[in-house]
């Protein structure tokens, strides 16, 4: 990159908004996936969508090739910088820009940390609903390329369920506006396909989310089977009556172990813990927590606590969001894994899970969303051990495959981004692929937004070859091509 | 060679390349009852498999026809006129459930099955797809996706856009394409689910759905009651959702000769709803009752022609905010006042539906002020069924800014432009 192209952006960001010393772009040469590391050209850091706009016009005049980057707490490498990139990084558009709670939307930029939003309306009893591990420090700009889940969202349903309008950087540097305050905006739900699309459709600048009122009543309740296979036969049974709890977790013993270890959530020593949260009016939670006590003592349940008070609350569930990072107490080194499976095919998968592990000679904690079948499965290995990291990735993709001959898919929340793309060909066919691509060609003819991430090929955009037929858009001169 | 002479030699050409395709009995000469928003086509086709369809359509594409997909044609005026029409795809015979994985709440089903069927299949295993369309009897999987149909239950269960989970698409090209899947949670790829629902078939055939379902409730409960006036029923609104019900359904229904209602439904077991019940009672106090289900068939009932010889009707649906209900009635209402019938159906989500009586051009000249007045506050107003004598006005409105990137997706999909032309917004 020329000095005149850091000029130029220098002009547009000042110069403390221009990173180009080599220690301090360290910082930003990988995401919550650490063993991807690229070094980037500079970080930008705009504190305007205007800003935005202008260094994306330089680079895609220059055709720089850009990564946008929120908290940097991603999983899949999404925000994982590309050779010769510059990284633009939303931190410092951290504000919230209004509150409306009479229609229950909140307006943010997407530097906002998710955990903020629920902090601005939880006085009048309303909440941000999609609830990340991460959600103390992950940022709304990020959950929205991810598409961002959690815990909660088996009831109230992902990022995508709760954002309603969006503001976007196009990667030619044009503004354009997808849904809005009112639902059902006139065209296609661009905004449906841009939520997920892991940074390679543009940068979101502002963002317009649905705030929920908090339900009447939480209840958690703790439930220690002998195993994963009753746990998993308790949840099933829930399902099967009927029941739709706020979130049903599951965690193996070793991981409870390693929960243990770090936070002290006071988890019985057990096979397998199920963590179910019903919330609603306090009647009906109360009728269904004796029915999913019962169902739990049928499967198999050897001791059931039902969480006292908001602290007792919060402890339970600090312990299962702790769990990754309380993996290093137990072993030097892990790896993340995201699947998901059809609730029914748990056993099965699990089975195989333990087979594979053992095989391997290496240890898997698991962690799931075993209301919505979503495996976290954590493979526990030593990198000083020659040999053993090449293993333990070997395992975990094996892993993935059992996903997706189960018929599900390679990840339910963590992202394709750089560590999947190659697993996107196992999971959807060439024409899938290719017609996903149609819409990256759309938004993003040059490919700059993110490029080399989701797809394991990028699709050439140029028009086919073929006889050309004039869009209608173009004969009434509403459009132009481009 | 003139061009119409032309013309006719690729339409004789096409429809014998139909008929080594889909068996002679399932193509025939459109007749007048196959028209389109008024665009007569010449071919019905109807397809005994995805790949039948598919090979259709890349017939119709490379030989510059348009193409209409139709399900139970319960909703096929909605959108403009189609520019050129030539044959209609129909999926009749892509009708199978084809699997109800009932223990994992999803369903995948063609796009010809309709939804009163697929919900009997859901139903005998205590589910359903939560999801209270129009017409439910004839109204198909992909119709309902295209057309992004959703009634009161949206407010606690969504829309399409949070029950779909899978598509197959039969694309212009003949490419067919899956995305998504069987489960409830994944974030592999693009979400062309959500890209084609509402998109009224502008970028591809949809000929497979996957859903995610919930559980039939136990019990059901609707309370109603009578206001006096619609900011009244707004308030009613307000203090509903700003409470800790656990609502499924909220709407407010009034018009020309009906005092402003407000419907509440309650989904769940026993206990939860007499207590829920007995909330509503102590908020609202007098003037309300239990009511009969029949209340949630209000939307269907405002969308439906009024026997044969009786006056002309349009109907739209609007979109406002939540807090602007009342603002919106009142606008209708003065818009309409002392010159036609007018009747809403409003739902707590700000989505509503209007049906006007009355004289054509007065109805034309409401329904453009009324879309410009929702505009100006952010809103959107779609008309759905024109009175004949009405003109031709855009059913759409203003796209926004993101005109240019919706036609740009429309060439990456469509570029021949094959499916439904000139039906959707700003002339897609």
């Amino acid at each position: 990159m020329e000095s005149r192209i850091f000029e130029e952006l220098r002009e547009i960001v000042g110069p403390r908004g221009l990173i180009t010393s080599r220690e301090e772009l360290h910082t930003y040469e990988c995401d919550g996936l650490t063993n991807f590391r690229v070094l980037p050209r500079a970080v930008l850091l705009p504190d305007s969508t205007n800003q935005v706009q202008k260094i994306v016009r330089v680079c895609h005049r220059e055709k720089i090739p850009f990564v946008a980057r929120g908290s940097g707490t991603g999983l899949s490498g999404g925000a994982l910088p590309v050779e010769n990139g510059i990284v633009i990084s939303l931190t410092r558009m951290n504000k919230i820009l209004e509150v409306d709670l009479a229609n229950a939307r909140v307006v943010v930029e997407p530097g906002v940390i998710n955990l903020d939003v629920t902090g601005r309306v939880a006085p009048q009893e309303y909440f941000y609903a999609p609830d990340p591990s991460s959600q103390s420090v992950c940022s709304i700009g990020g959950n929205v390329a991810e598409n961002s889940g959690g815990a909660h969202c088996l009831k109230y349903g992902f990022t995508t369920t709760h954002v309603l309008g969006l503001e976007i950087v196009l990667a030619d540097g044009s503004l354009v506006h997808l849904g809005g305050k009112t639902l059902d905006a006139p065209g296609y739900d661009l905004m449906g396909v841009f939520v997920g699309s892991e940074g390679t459709l543009g940068i979101a600048t502002k963002i317009i989310l649905r705030v929920v009122k908090r339900p009447e009543c939480v209840r958690t309740l703790l439930a220690a089977f002998p195993s994963t296979n009753e746990a998993g036969a308790a949840v099933s049974d829930m399902i099967a009556a009927g029941m739709l709890p706020a979130a049903i977790e599951m965690m193996d013993n070793l991981a409870i172990q390693a929960a243990e270890a770090a936070v002290h959530a006071d988890y019985p020593n057990c096979g397998a813990l199920l963590l179910v949260e019903l919330d609603g009016p306090a009647a009906e939670v109360a009728a269904l927590m004796g029915h999913v006590d019962e169902i739990c003592r049928k499967n198999g349940a050897r001791e059931i606590r039902v969480a006292q008070s908001d602290a007792e609350r919060a402890l339970v569930w600090k312990g299962r969001k702790a769990a990754f990072a309380a993996m290093g107490r137990i072993s030097p080194n892990y790896i993340v894994q995201d699947g998901v499976i059809p609730r029914t095919e748990l056993p099965n998968v699990m089975r195989e899970i333990g087979r594979l592990s053992g095989e391997a000679g290496l240890r898997v904690a698991n962690v799931f969303h075993a209301g919505d079948g979503n495996l976290h499965p954590l493979v526990l290995y030593d990198r000083r051990i020659p040999g053993q990291e090449e293993t333990a990735e070997a395992l975990s993709n094996r892993i993935l495959e059992l996903c997706i001959a189960a018929g599900g898919s390679i990840t339910g929340e963590h992202g394709v981004g750089e560590d999947k793309k190659k697993m996107m060909s196992k999971m959807y066919s060439e024409p899938d692929l290719e017609t996903m691509q149609r819409v990256r060609c759309a938004f993003d003819p040059l490919q700059l937004s993110n490029p080399s991430k989701v797809f394991p090929r990028p699709r050439l955009c140029g028009e086919k070859p073929g006889e050309y037929v004039a869009h209608p858009l173009e004969t009434a001169g509403i459009a132009e091509r481009f | 060679m003139d061009a119409s002479v032309s013309a006719k030699a690729t339409a004789s050409t096409f429809e014998a390349d139909v008929r080594e395709i889909v068996a002679a009995k399932y193509v025939r000469t459109a007749a007048a009852s196959d028209a389109v928003a008024g665009a007569q086509p010449s071919l019905v086709v109807e397809p005994g498999s995805e790949l039948e369809l598919a090979k259709v359509l890349k017939l119709a594409n490379a030989a510059g026809l348009a193409a209409i997909p139709r399900g139970g044609g319960t909703k096929l005026e909605w959108g403009n006129r189609p520019a050129r029409t030539h044959v209609i795809l129909s999926t009749a015979r892509l009708n199978r459930v084809i699997e109800h994985a009932w223990a994992d709440l999803t369903v995948s089903a063609e796009a010809g099955c309709p939804i009163g069927k697929l919900q009997e299949t859901l139903a005998k295993h205590g589910q359903r797809l939560a999801l209270d369309v129009l017409w439910p009897e004839r109204a198909t999987v992909g119709g309902v996706l295209s057309t992004n149909d959703s009634g009161a239950l949206r407010l606690r269960f969504g829309s399409l856009r949070d029950l779909v989970i899978g598509v197959t698409l039969a694309l212009a090209d003949g490419t067919v394409a899956s995305s998504g899947g069987k489960v409830v949670k994944n974030v592999a790829g693009y979400d062309l689910p959500k890209l084609v629902t509402g998109a009224l078939g502008t970028l591809g055939v949809i000929t497979r759905a996957i859903f995610r379902l919930h559980p039939l409730p136990r019990e059901t409960r609707t309370i109603s009651c009578v206001t006096g006036d619609v900011r009244e029923a707004q308030r009613l609104v307000f203090a509903i959702q700003n409470s800790k019900l656990a609502h499924s359904a909220l709407q407010v229904c009034c018009g020309t000769e009906m005092q402003p209602r407000v419907d509440i439904l309650f989904e769940g077991i026993e206990a939860g709803l007499t207590a829920q019940v007995e909330q509503v009672k102590s908020m609202l106090g007098a003037g309300i009752n239990e009511a009969s289900r029949d209340v949630w068939n209000a939307r269907q009932e405002i969308c439906s022609a009024g026997k044969k010889g009786e006056t002309e009707f349009a109907f739209a649906r609007f979109a406002t905010l939540p807090a602007q209900m009342a603002e919106t009635i009142e606008m209708i209402a003065r818009l309409s006042a002392a010159v036609l019938r007018w009747q809403v159906v409003a739902q707590a989500t700000g989505i509503g539906w209007v049906r006007l009586e009355g004289e054509p051009p007065v109805m034309e000249s409401v329904l453009r002020e009324s879309r410009a007045g929702l505009e100006r506050g952010g809103g959107s107003l779609v008309v759905a069924h024109r009175a004949a004598g009405m003109s031709a006005f855009d059913a759409w409105g203003n796209a926004g800014d993101a005109l240019l990137l919706m036609s740009a997706v429309k060439r990456q999909f469509d570029p021949r432009g094959a499916l439904n032309p000139g039906r959707f917004v700003g002339g897609i």
